[in-house]
């Protein structure tokens, strides 16, 4: 079948040449997977990874050798125990998004009284958890301190599953973006002097959505906004240089999809959202693509059964068309990845096999570094 | 109309909605086509709901009605008809709805499950099938209504969030269905995921689905099933007698794949067996296993396959009483 050449290029490329490493793809396609192999792939190659992710998944702890977890601050991982030899460093950690936006906020802060009042404010704990792209924000900033940490020269990191590639680009904004807001405007232009917020009760709008949603949770954001002022410049500050960061020639973006027409368009869609925001896709990467299992289409193995059976071998007829099956997928799977391969370059798509077993150590990682990276990529 | 005895689709549609919910990849939107599509040939009358925005699943049921709902649209809809209009055009207008939700989070799933709920009410249909939110929100999709009736003290909002939860908590009326694969992370996700929605919701699991299972047992055969391969895999050779039936062959290449195709195959299978058997140990409630398709996208097609799967009565189906 096709040989895969370009699989250990695509790889090359992206980790001899990159600072930081942004896997993104929709949810359930393996990027946690792909960014531990990536970063085990650097540390073999003599680099100081890091790798942060924001799935939980008890697997990826357990294949990384961590029984009590990934931990939110990076940890090293034992690499001596693997069956090739690794001359850097590998380090993991999870993304603690409650934890990263309470430090940004002592970081802005001007002294502890607002520190507390925000950290104590209803609205910040929901802000912190549930306003829309706080996880890709929290994940950027996560990634810009690391970069700025002298222990590593790689940092690869885990985006949320998302349907905008765009939501990480633009998520360092969001809170400045937030600050902007008319509501808070609202709250806060009737008495620019001395940022006082005005009662509820004189501003129609306001007593109108206390109306509807209730007045003490309408006093929680009043009370958010009013602490929050004065730092609004800061915050703006620092997205910027977190988004210049993700911008920069150093950062690579590798789109990571599985075989399935659906996750492949999007895929081509967030492709096409970084190559239209002039940051471009380093490399394409589909997990878990069906081997052809030797030369030959799924249709020749369809008719060696078919011969088999007439020889009354039902056992080799079988067998045929079992391989016949899984070419058939992987025949299915090559046509549909068609159009990532087109927007990520050619040589730039490296497809990883389906395993016949799933990943639960080192070695496992290992095995996935080495048919990505390998010379002799055959399947 | 269903016999006595339960089959697949008779429990995956024992409420008037079903809610089906999942990580992403497992399949959840597959999985609500096929329900819906399994219902509407019984001549239910089926609605599919869908919440992100993608018009997937009006693409694998073309003849079926899909709605659309979006939390700003169902907020303003809510205001608008429970006497709330100036303000819905104000809240419009100024884009304070970002704001409002993220004051009191889980306000957007509210008007989404209100106005479900309504369409339920309305009577026009037997069976309301919602491809539920996407990744691990499923959780706080189902938790916004204790949530919120705990945080909001009066208003519509309020009103809203109580009569959701009366629907939640009726399980004739409602019952969140989970999709898996058998895989490792999957079952743990949906084992965790189950006993959560238990714990946090007390709403109605009904049976959890597996979906692309390879070998699916019962008289439906296995493997993935009639695909356009007409041979069905249904009993692999073992390593043994895969050995003997290669040695006859001229070119070593070719047998070698054949041999190592097989224990591929048979290792996949085994992967899957022992999933299900975890999953079955781990969750006592009915399992519904769908064959693997030998596609790389489904069409309908697939799916009037996989609902022809579910409407079969006495296949596919695992009880669950054996944990």
């Amino acid at each position: 079948m096709m040989p895969n050449r370009d699989a250990a290029d695509a790889g090359l490329d992206v980790i001899d040449s990159s600072s930081v490493i942004i896997c993104c793809g929709s949810g359930g396609v393996g990027k946690t997977t792909t960014a531990a192999v990536l970063g085990l792939e650097a540390a073999r190659r003599g680099r100081r990874a890091v790798v942060v992710t924001i799935d939980p998944a008890r697997r990826l702890a357990d294949a990384l050798g961590l029984p009590d977890g990934l931990a939110s601050t990076p940890q090293r991982i034992d690499v001596d125990h693997i069956s090739g030899p690794v001359s850097g460093e590998l380090s993991a950690m999870m993304l603690d998004t409650a934890a990263t936006f309470d430090g940004l906020v002592k970081r802005h802060a001007d002294n502890q009284d607002q520190v507390e009042r925000i950290l104590n404010n209803a609205f910040y704990r929901n802000i912190a958890g549930a306003l829309s792209g706080t996880q890709e924000y929290m994940a950027a900033e996560t990634l810009h301190e690391l970069h700025g940490d002298d222990r590593f020269d790689l940092v690869v990191v885990d985006t949320p599953p998302s349907r905008n590639a765009l939501d990480f680009l633009e998520a360092p904004g969001v809170l400045a973006r937030f600050l902007d807001h008319r509501l808070f405007r609202l709250l806060m232009l009737p008495t620019r002097g001395g940022l006082k917020v005005i009662g509820t009760a004189t501003q129609p709008l306001l007593k109108a959505i206390g109306k509807v949603v209730g007045s003490e949770v309408l006093a929680d954001s009043v009370a958010f906004f009013q602490a929050f002022a004065g730092m609004e410049a800061g915050f703006r500050e620092r997205a910027d240089e977190v988004v210049a960061l993700i911008r920069a020639p150093e950062t690579s973006f590798v789109v990571v999809a599985s075989p399935r027409h659906d996750t492949i368009g999007e895929a081509v869609w967030f492709g096409e959202q970084l190559v239209e925001q002039g940051v471009g896709v380093t490399s394409a990467i589909v997990n878990r693509a069906h081997p052809a299992f030797g030369e030959g289409s799924a249709a020749e193995a369809l008719v060696s059964a078919d011969e088999a059976r007439e020889r009354a071998d039902d056992v080799l007829s079988a067998l045929w068309a079992n391989v016949a099956e899984l070419r058939t997928m992987h025949e299915a799977e090559l046509e549909v990845i068609a159009p990532l391969r087109e927007i990520a370059g050619k040589d730039r798509l490296a497809l990883l096999p389906l395993l016949d077993r799933d990943i639960h150590d080192l070695d496992g990682l290992w095995t996935i570094a080495g048919h990505l990276f390998a010379q002799n990529n055959d399947h | 109309m269903p016999p006595e005895s339960e089959y697949p689709l008779q429990s995956l549609t024992a409420a008037r909605v079903v809610v089906v919910a999942g990580k992403g990849g497992v399949g959840k939107t597959t999985v609500t086509a096929v329900i819906a599509r399994a219902a509407s040939a019984t001549g239910q009358r089926v609605l599919l709901v869908e919440l992100d925005g993608k018009p997937t699943l009006a693409n694998l049921v073309p003849d079926l009605e899909v709605l659309a709902i979006s939390a700003p649209e169902a907020l303003d809809e809510y205001l608008r008809e429970h006497g709330f209009s100036r303000i819905a055009k104000r809240l419009n207008r100024t884009g304070v709805i970002e704001v409002v939700g993220t004051a009191a989070p889980g306000i957007d799933d509210i008007v989404v499950l209100g106005k479900i709920k309504q369409l339920e009410r309305s009577g026009k249909y037997d069976l309301i099938v919602v491809d539920g939110p996407a990744a691990g929100h499923a959780i706080t999709f189902l938790t916004s209504a204790a949530g919120l009736s705990g945080a909001v003290h009066s208003g519509p909002v309020r009103a809203q969030a109580d009569d959701v939860l009366e629907l939640l908590h009726d399980g004739e009326r409602c019952q969140v269905v989970l999709v898996a694969l058998p895989e490792t992370t999957p079952v743990n996700e949906v084992v965790e995921t189950a006993f959560a929605l238990e714990d946090t919701v007390g709403v109605q699991l009904g049976p959890v689905v597996v979906n692309m299972v390879d070998v699916v047992g019962g008289s439906s055969g296995a493997g993935f099933v009639s695909g356009p391969v007409a041979t069905v895999i249904e009993s692999l050779p073992g390593d043994v007698a895969t050995r003997a039936a290669v040695s006859q062959l001229d070119d070593p290449v070719v047998a070698a794949a054949l041999v190592e195709a097989a224990a591929f195959r048979r290792s996949r299978r085994e992967m899957e067996a022992e999933e299900l058997a975890r999953l079955a140990a781990a969750l006592p409630i009915p399992r519904v296993l769908l064959p693997a398709r030998l596609v790389a996208g489904l069409s309908p097609i697939d799916i009037d396959a996989l609902a022809s799967v579910l409407g079969d009565p006495g296949v596919n189906r695992e009880a669950g009483d054996d944990a």
